[in-house]
């Protein structure tokens, strides 16, 4: 789940902040929250609903919601979230809403 | 109740220069941008990141400093952060900030929610891995991050744009793959004369081009059948060009093959919008002040049709004094004065357009994707379901929903409703316009209970404003 990852860092070092993801803590860029996952080589930050296929962010801008994570217990858009010092968030854990009937 | 004489939704620089320009004319203006800091995605935080980056990204992304600091400057209400899930009846705008759900009574509303990636429906581009061409943008603007080990598909003068920015980073792309071909820059050579008047984007594409040669960054234009390979992340993109079959390893492919209205908020209040051939997108339909056909809402920039960051500053401050005249802040024979110079400006901005439409189209394929390929990322609904539901006498968007959830998930249809429409239309020999697309309904973004309960009531019916 947690690789090398496949983007580098330019310009200055952003600082860094340490979250809780899938239960352990990781050090990850401040600022995006999708791009420090990302840079952190977090990959996937979901398994789709209907068929468990893995996802990761696709359009960065809040319109896709291919990188839903749980923060908080609440599904979000990484790439709409801050990361902050002691965050919690896991991989999206998406039910269908026909899957309980 | 918070209350604005204009409330415009996007802070690119469409609405940037729209809410400067209204300022001036004496309007209270509100501004609710889903980022931070404004500059939407082409100037994406470019206030703080031109002095750390700007030698990367280049000249064009530090010009839009200038239309931050008016911004700014402006005396404008900047809600950086608020999400906009709801525009009701009676120019009632809804977000959330922060957590806290709100809304804003306004006398004009002002859409400049700007462009979305044209959807690129090919074969693995649901794989963790794939993004498009904007997605890395952003990430190096607003993160400083760049793909080490990318191959960059489509067609589009943005794709050399990215590559030559990923050069200056040091970490250029292993191949550009591009579907358009010789043909295509032959069909748009009627159109070359009109471009020159455009001039400085032809230059500034050579400019690039010449970057990406100097670098050694490969080149494979005419390409087809473009798949991406991987099984839980993308690893490889196939394609033919030049009669031969191609695989290159990569971790990230970059797609794109232009961008197309974000039409969600206009299409969420029942505006009216019609096809744009030449394009392959819907565009609300608007008159030349960029009026709507719903009352008192107008759309400017790529929300309203694609013409890039300058054309939309443009058609921001033609809707601003548009909106002021309307209000009585602006005399008619003013607004046409301060228009003329602005009109001659976007007629010039727009001269380009019809080259590079044609020197550069879609990626055809992927407007109609061979049956296998995913097209609802969603809901993971293929072009050859979609094809199925069309024998079965669907005709529309709205009815291919309840044959098989396509653009029911969360992004409701952002990424797949072009698709999903061009799909219909072909199997059913009708054109986009009889075909329609999905009915949008709000909320647009989502909104927490919570959220909604702790919204303080507000009075139905007595405080709306003027209903013209």
């Amino acid at each position: 789940m947690k690789t090398v990852s496949p983007f580098r860092e330019v310009g200055p070092a952003a600082g860094r902040v340490t979250i809780v993801w899938q239960g352990e803590p990781l050090s990850i860029a401040a600022g995006n929250l999708a791009a420090g996952l990302l840079a952190a080589g977090v990959m996937p930050f979901r398994h789709t609903p209907v068929s468990g296929a893995p996802r990761g962010p696709f359009c960065m801008m809040g319109a896709c919601f291919d990188c839903l994570v749980e923060i908080g217990g609440v599904t979000r858009q990484a790439c709409m979230a801050e990361a902050s010092e002691g965050l919690e968030v896991r991989m999206a854990r998406e039910v269908r809403a026909d899957a309980d009937s | 109740m918070q209350t604005a004489d204009l409330v415009i939704i996007g802070a690119g620089p469409a609405g940037m220069a729209a809410a400067a320009t209204a300022a001036g004319c004496g309007l209270s203006v509100m501004v609710p941008d889903e980022q931070a800091a404004p500059g939407g995605q082409i100037y994406r935080d470019v206030e703080r990141v031109a002095p750390l980056r700007g030698s990367i990204l280049g000249q064009d992304y530090a010009d839009g400093l200038a239309l931050v600091q008016d911004l700014g400057e402006a005396g404008v209400t900047h809600l950086g952060g608020a999400v906009v899930w709801a525009i009701e009846d009676g120019g009632r705008v809804c977000y959330t900030r922060n957590g806290e759900a709100a809304t804003i009574e306004a006398r004009r509303i002002l859409l400049a929610t700007g462009a979305l990636e044209r959807p690129m429906p090919v074969p693995g581009w649901t794989l963790p891995g794939v993004m498009t061409a904007g997605a890395a943008q952003i990430l190096m603007k607003q993160s400083g991050l760049v793909p080490a080990n990318a191959v960059l598909a489509g067609s589009g003068p943005l794709l050399y744009l990215l590559a030559a920015q990923m050069v200056r980073a040091g970490t250029p792309p292993k191949a550009l793959v591009e579907t358009q071909s010789l043909k295509d820059m032959i069909a748009a050579m009627p159109h070359l004369a009109g471009a020159l008047r455009g001039w400085r984007y032809l230059a500034k594409g050579l400019g690039l081009l010449g970057e990406l040669r100097k670098a050694g960054v490969p080149r494979h234009t005419g390409a087809s059948a473009l798949a991406v390979d991987g099984e839980t992340c993308a690893t490889a993109i196939r394609f033919e060009a030049g009669g031969r079959q191609h695989r290159i390893d990569c971790e990230t492919v970059l797609l794109h093959h232009g961008v197309v209205p974000n039409t969600q908020a206009s299409r969420s209040i029942g505006a009216a919008h019609r096809w744009n051939g030449r394009q392959q997108c819907f565009e609300p339909v608007v008159d030349d002040w960029g009026r709507s056909s719903v009352d008192s809402v107008f759309v400017a920039g790529d929300g309203a049709g694609i013409g890039g960051a300058n054309a939309a500053a443009l058609a921001g401050r033609l809707a601003a004094l548009a909106i002021a005249c309307d209000l009585g802040k602006l005399t008619a024979p003013c607004r046409d004065a301060q228009s003329a110079p602005l009109r001659r400006a976007l007629a010039a901005e727009l001269a380009a357009r019809p080259f590079i439409n044609l020197a550069y189209p879609p990626y055809k394929p992927a407007l109609l994707p061979e049956d296998s390929t995913i097209v609802c990322r969603c809901e993971e609904v293929t072009a050859g379901d979609v094809r199925n539901y069309a024998r079965l006498g669907c005709i529309g968007p709205n009815q291919a929903k309840a044959f098989g959830r396509a653009g029911m998930g969360p992004c409701q249809g952002r990424y797949c409703g072009l698709t999903v429409t061009s799909i219909l239309a072909d199997a059913n020999g009708a054109t986009p316009d009889q075909t329609g697309y999905f009915r949008i309904r709000p909320p647009i973004k989502p909104v927490t209970l919570g959220e909604l309960a702790a919204m303080k009531a507000a009075p139905r019916g007595d405080n709306r404003t003027e209903s013209g």
